[in-house]
C-alpha cells in the first residue's frame, strides 16, 4: 500500500469520540470479567506455592489433603505433558513446577475443592519436602563468577564462551565504528544504570473456568489478551488437539502484556479433566505479584559521544536483562530500541538475557523499551547540560526520519518523531517559567508496533445494523474503534454496528492483543470486511437494477448508480437490500483473514516538570505533557486515554513501583499496600498532543498508539528529578530512599 | 541476488559475514538461502525473526515479495505487550 492509497482527510466518523460501548456494561456491573463466570456443579480450585527461591522438590505428600471432605482432586506436574519442547517446555515448567522450585510462589501443586475456602485449607495440608538451594534475584549478581546456576544447559549458542551459565542468550547489533566515531566527539558521557522489575498492575487478578471431559472435549471461560493463544498453549500443555478445546475471552480489566500466555488456564484445566466437573480457578492479588509475569529488572551501561554543536558521534550501550528462571528477557528490543530515535553514523548495542530466581517475566508495554529510553536519554541529557544545549534542539539535530538507517539496521519509511519534537517545543509547557525547586524533564521514546494473523467477520442483520466479530481481546477501546472504521467504510451510523470479541470457535485465528496491533490489524480487517460486504451490497442492487456490478458504487450508506450511463435509480440505502437479502442471494457477510505486514514504527516526545522534598525524598510530579504520532487517532478520546495511561504507569515505574526481594530470596511487597502504584492523588493532569503522520500501511494510516507512550516516561521524569535535585538519579524507582541517598552522597562529595 | 544484512551477533554463524547473497524472490527464501548458505545460522532463524525488507518490518509472511534491490535486514521477531 502506498501513501497514495490511504484516506488521510474527509473523515465522517473517524476521527470522532462516541460513548464507548462498554461504558454502560462497566459502570452497572453488568460486564462479566473473568470472576464471573459460573457453571452447574462448578469447583473451586487453589494452588500450592514454593516458600523458597530455589528448591529441590524431593516429594509430594498430598494423603492429608486428600482425607479432607470437600476435596475432589490434586494435580502435580504428572497431571500434564511430556516430551514438550522450547517455549512450550518453559511455558509448563512455570505453569508448575517439575523436579525444582525456581522462585518463590513458583506452584507445586494444585487443589480442586467443592468450596473455595476447602481447597485453601487443603493446600495448607500438603506437605513438600524441599531441599533449598543457592538463590540469585539480582541480574548482576547472576552473572558474576560463582553465582549459582539456575538452570545448567539453557543458554543458547549465540552466547559466546566463557560467559556464566545463567546467561542464556546474546545479541549484538549496530553499525560503523563506534571508536572512530568517540574520536570524533568534543564531550563523551559513560554512566550506568539501573531499573528494577515492576510489574503491569493490572487491576483484574487472573481468573477461569474450566470444563475438560476425559474425551478431550473442553471449554474455557477466561481473562486473556489472545485466547487463541491460551487454546494453543493449554491444548499443548495437556496432549489435547487443539479445536477440541473452545476458548472465550472474559471483559478484561487490563492486561498491558501480562495476560498475553497462561499461568492458571493449564492448572483449571487439568483439574477439571481429573474430576470430570468445571473448574474455576481465581488468583490472590499476592499470585499474581509472586507468579505471574513482572518485567524484567536491567543493568545497563551507556557511552555516547557528542560534539559541542549537539551532534551525536557515536552511541554504544550493553544491556543486562533478568527475565525470571527462564529464557525470554526482551534484551534484544532493549538493544534495538536504545537508539533508535537517533540518525547515527557509529552504534553499537550488546543485550544479555539472564536467568535469576524470579517467576517468568512476561510482556509489559513495549516490553524492554523503556529502560533503555532511561538510560540513553539520561546521558543525553547530561551530555545537553555540559554543553549547555537545548534538550529539544538536540534531539531535533539528530532525530530519525524518513530514509535514517535505524540503529537496528533498515532504513526508515516515513516516521513521525520530528512532528513530535516540533510539537512539543511549541507547546505552552515547554516555555512555561519553573518554580524554585522544580526541574524539568525531556524524552524521547520509540517501539515498533506489530502485525500479526488476524480474522474479522462483518455480518449484515435485515435491518441494515451490522455486527463485527474480531478475536483481538478489547484492552483499550478497539471495539468503538472497529465501529467507527467499519461506520466510515459502510457510511452507516457507529451505532448501528455492534462489535464484539467472537470465541475461538467463531473465527480463524487471531494473534493476541499485543505490539500495539489491534487499531492497526483488526481495524485493517475490520476495513477490508466492510469493503467485502460492500461489494455484495452493490452487487444484490445491480441484480435488481439489472445492470452489471461494476456500474454500481457505495456512498453514505447507499448504492448508487456508478455514472450517468449506468441509468437513472434512486439510492438504495443498506437496509433496502439486507430487508430482502435471503431471498436475493442468502444472508450477506464481509470477512477478511491475513497477516498485515504493514505496522509503523512511532515515536513520542514527554515533557515532565518536577519536583522533590530534599527533607523527605518525595517526589511529585506537578506538571507532564505527552506528544506522540498517532499516524491516525480513529476515536481521539481514546488515544488520549491510552497516552496518560502511559505516562501514569511510567510515573509509578519511575517514582515507586519495584519487586523487592529479601536476603532469603522472597517478595517482600507482594501486594498493592507495599507495592505502591500511583493513585489519582499522586497525578497532574496529564497533558496530550495527538500528532498524525499517517503510516501508509494502514488504509486510514494507523499506527499503534498502546505501547510507545510508555517509553519515555522513565527518562523524562528521571531527568525532571535530577534537574529538581541538582544530581543525577540513575537508578529506577527514584523513592524516596534513594533520593536521600543521592542527596546525601553529592554533599558528601 | 538479494543482499541480506544479519545482525552483529549472528557473524560467528556466517563465516564472520554481516551480510550474505542469496537468491530470492521472498522472504521465505531469503531464509531458506541463508540456512543453505550457512547451515549455523538454523537455530536463530527456527527461534524466532522478522525480516525488514525496504523499510517495512515482515514479522510473518513468507510469501512477502523480494527484490534483487531490495534493503533486506535480518532482525529478531518483534512481539510486543
Amino acid at each position: 500500500m502506498s501513501l497514495d492509497d490511504v484516506k488521510t482527510s474527509n473523515f465522517k466518523f473517524v476521527g470522532t469520540s462516541p460513548d464507548r460501548p462498554d461504558g454502560v456494561d462497566k459502570v452497572t456491573g453488568r460486564a462479566r470479567f473473568g470472576a464471573d463466570a459460573q457453571a452447574p456443579g462448578m469447583l473451586y480450585a487453589a494452588i500450592v506455592r514454593s516458600p523458597h527461591a530455589h528448591a529441590r522438590i524431593l516429594g509430594i505428600d498430598s494423603s492429608k489433603a486428600e482425607a479432607l471432605k470437600g476435596v475432589k482432586a490434586i494435580v502435580t506436574r504428572a497431571d500434564f505433558a511430556e516430551g514438550l519442547e522450547g517455549e512450550n517446555w518453559n511455558i509448563l515448567e512455570n505453569v508448575m513446577a517439575g523436579d525444582t522450585a525456581l522462585y518463590d510462589g513458583h506452584a507445586v501443586a494444585a487443589v480442586a475443592a467443592t468450596s473455595a475456602l476447602i481447597a485453601r485449607d487443603a493446600v495448607k495440608l500438603i506437605e513438600v519436602d524441599y531441599e533449598v538451594l543457592p538463590h540469585v534475584t539480582d541480574v548482576d549478581e547472576a552473572m558474576a563468577p560463582g553465582a549459582p546456576i539456575i538452570r545448567a544447559g539453557t543458554a543458547d549458542a549465540s552466547v559466546p564462551e566463557g560467559m556464566h551459565p545463567n546467561v542464556v542468550r546474546y545479541h549484538e547489533s549496530g553499525h560503523g565504528d563506534v571508536e572512530a566515531g568517540f574520536k570524533e566527539a568534543d564531550l563523551i558521557v559513560e554512566d550506568h544504570f539501573k531499573t528494577e522489575a515492576t510489574h503491569q498492575g493490572y487491576i483484574e487478578p487472573h481468573a477461569c473456568l474450566a470444563q475438560l471431559g476425559g474425551d478431550g472435549k473442553g471449554e474455557l471461560w477466561c481473562c486473556t489478551q489472545g485466547h487463541w493463544n491460551v487454546q494453543k498453549i493449554c491444548a499443548a500443555l495437556l496432549g489435547l488437539e487443539t479445536s477440541q478445546l473452545r476458548v472465550t475471552a472474559s471483559e478484561i480489566g487490563g492486561g498491558f502484556g501480562g495476560k498475553t500466555t497462561v499461568f492458571i488456564e493449564p492448572v483449571a484445566l487439568a483439574l477439571s479433566r481429573k474430576t470430570s466437573r468445571p473448574v474455576k480457578l481465581v488468583m490472590s492479588r499476592s499470585e499474581v505479584f509472586r507468579a505471574t509475569g513482572p518485567t524484567s529488572s536491567a543493568s545497563m551501561d551507556i557511552r555516547i559521544g557528542m560534539k559541542k554543536d549537539g551532534t551525536i558521534t557515536a552511541a554504544q550501550g550493553t544491556f543486562r536483562l533478568q527475565g525470571g528462571a527462564f529464557p525470554g528477557a526482551p534484551m534484544e528490543f532493549t538493544a534495538m530500541c536504545a537508539f533508535a530515535c537517533y540518525d547515527l553514523k557509529h552504534v553499537q548495542q550488546i543485550g544479555y538475557d539472564v536467568l535469576a530466581n524470579r517467576p517468568k517475566q512476561a510482556a509489559y508495554r513495549a516490553p524492554g523499551s523503556p529502560m533503555a529510553a532511561f538510560a540513553v536519554e539520561s546521558v543525553i541529557d547530561e551530555l545537553c547540560n555540559q554543553l549547555g544545549l537545548d534538550p529539544i534542539d538536540t534531539r531535533l539535530k539528530n532525530a530519525a526520519c524518513e530514509g535514517t538507517k535505524a540503529s537496528y539496521g533498515p532504513r526508515y519509511p516515513r516516521i513521525g518523531l520530528v512532528e513530535t519534537l516540533e510539537a512539543a517545543k511549541a507547546h505552552p509547557h515547554y516555555s512555561a517559567p519553573l518554580k524554585p525547586g522544580q526541574g524539568r524533564g525531556i524524552s524521547c521514546g520509540f517501539w515498533f508496533n506489530f502485525g500479526g494473523e488476524t480474522s474479522v467477520t462483518l455480518a449484515l442483520s435485515e435491518d441494515g445494523t451490522v455486527q463485527i466479530a474480531v478475536g483481538t481481546p478489547d484492552i483499550g477501546g478497539s471495539r468503538a474503534s472497529m465501529a467507527l472504521m467499519a461506520a466510515e467504510e459502510l457510511g452507516i451510523p457507529y451505532e448501528n454496528i455492534r462489535c464484539t470479541i467472537a470465541d475461538t470457535a467463531s473465527l480463524g485465528y487471531n494473534e493476541v492483543s499485543h505490539g500495539s496491533r489491534v487499531t492497526y490489524a483488526s481495524g485493517l480487517a475490520t476495513i477490508q470486511a466492510a469493503r467485502d460486504a460492500k461489494r455484495k451490497l452493490c452487487a444484490r442492487a445491480a441484480a435488481k437494477w439489472g445492470i452489471p456490478e461494476d456500474a454500481v458504487k457505495w456512498e453514505d450508506g447507499c448504492a448508487l448508480p456508478a455514472g450517468p450511463n449506468a441509468g437513472k435509480f434512486p439510492p438504495m440505502p443498506i437496509h433496502e437490500i439486507t430487508a430482502e437479502m435471503g431471498a436475493t442471494g442468502g444472508p450477506i457477510s464481509g470477512h477478511y483473514e491475513a497477516t498485515p505486514e504493514g505496522a509503523g514504527v512511532s515515536f513520542a516526545t514527554h515533557i515532565v516538570d518536577a519536583e522533590v522534598d530534599a527533607e523527605t525524598g518525595k517526589t511529585s510530579v506537578s506538571r507532564y505533557t505527552v506528544v506522540q504520532d498517532a499516524g491516525k487517532a480513529i476515536h481521539p478520546a481514546y488515544v488520549e486515554g491510552q497516552y496518560q495511561g502511559g505516562a501514569a504507569q511510567g510515573i509509578g515505574w519511575a517514582l515507586n513501583e519495584e519487586y523487592i526481594y529479601g536476603a532469603d530470596g522472597r517478595l517482600q511487597n507482594s501486594g498493592f499496600l507495599d507495592y505502591r502504584i500511583p493513585v489519582a492523588s499522586d497525578l497532574p493532569m496529564i497533558d496530550t498532543v495527538i500528532v498524525e503522520v499517517p503510516n501508509p500501511g494502514h488504509p486510514f494510516g494507523v499506527r499503534g498508539v498502546g505501547e510507545t507512550s510508555i517509553c519515555p516516561p522513565l527518562a523524562a521524569i528521571a531527568n525532571a528529578v535530577s534537574a529538581a535535585a541538582g544530581v543525577r538519579l540513575r537508578e529506577l524507582p527514584m523513592s524516596p530512599p534513594r533520593i536521600l541517598a543521592a542527596l546525601d552522597a553529592q554533599a558528601d562529595g | 541476488m538479494v543482499e541480506v544484512t544479519l545482525w552483529s551477533g549472528l557473524r560467528a554463524f556466517a563465516g564472520g559475514h554481516e551480510t550474505v547473497e542469496v537468491e530470492a524472490k521472498n522472504v521465505g527464501e531469503v531464509l531458506k538461502g541463508l540456512v543453505a548458505a550457512y547451515p549455523g545460522l538454523q537455530p536463530a532463524i527456527d527461534a524466532g525473526v522478522s525480516v525488514a525488507v525496504d523499510g517495512r518490518v515482515i514479522a510473518n509472511s513468507l510469501t512477502e515479495p523480494v527484490r534483487p534491490d531490495s534493503e533486506v535486514y535480518l532482525l529478531q521477531r518483534l512481539k510486543g505487550g
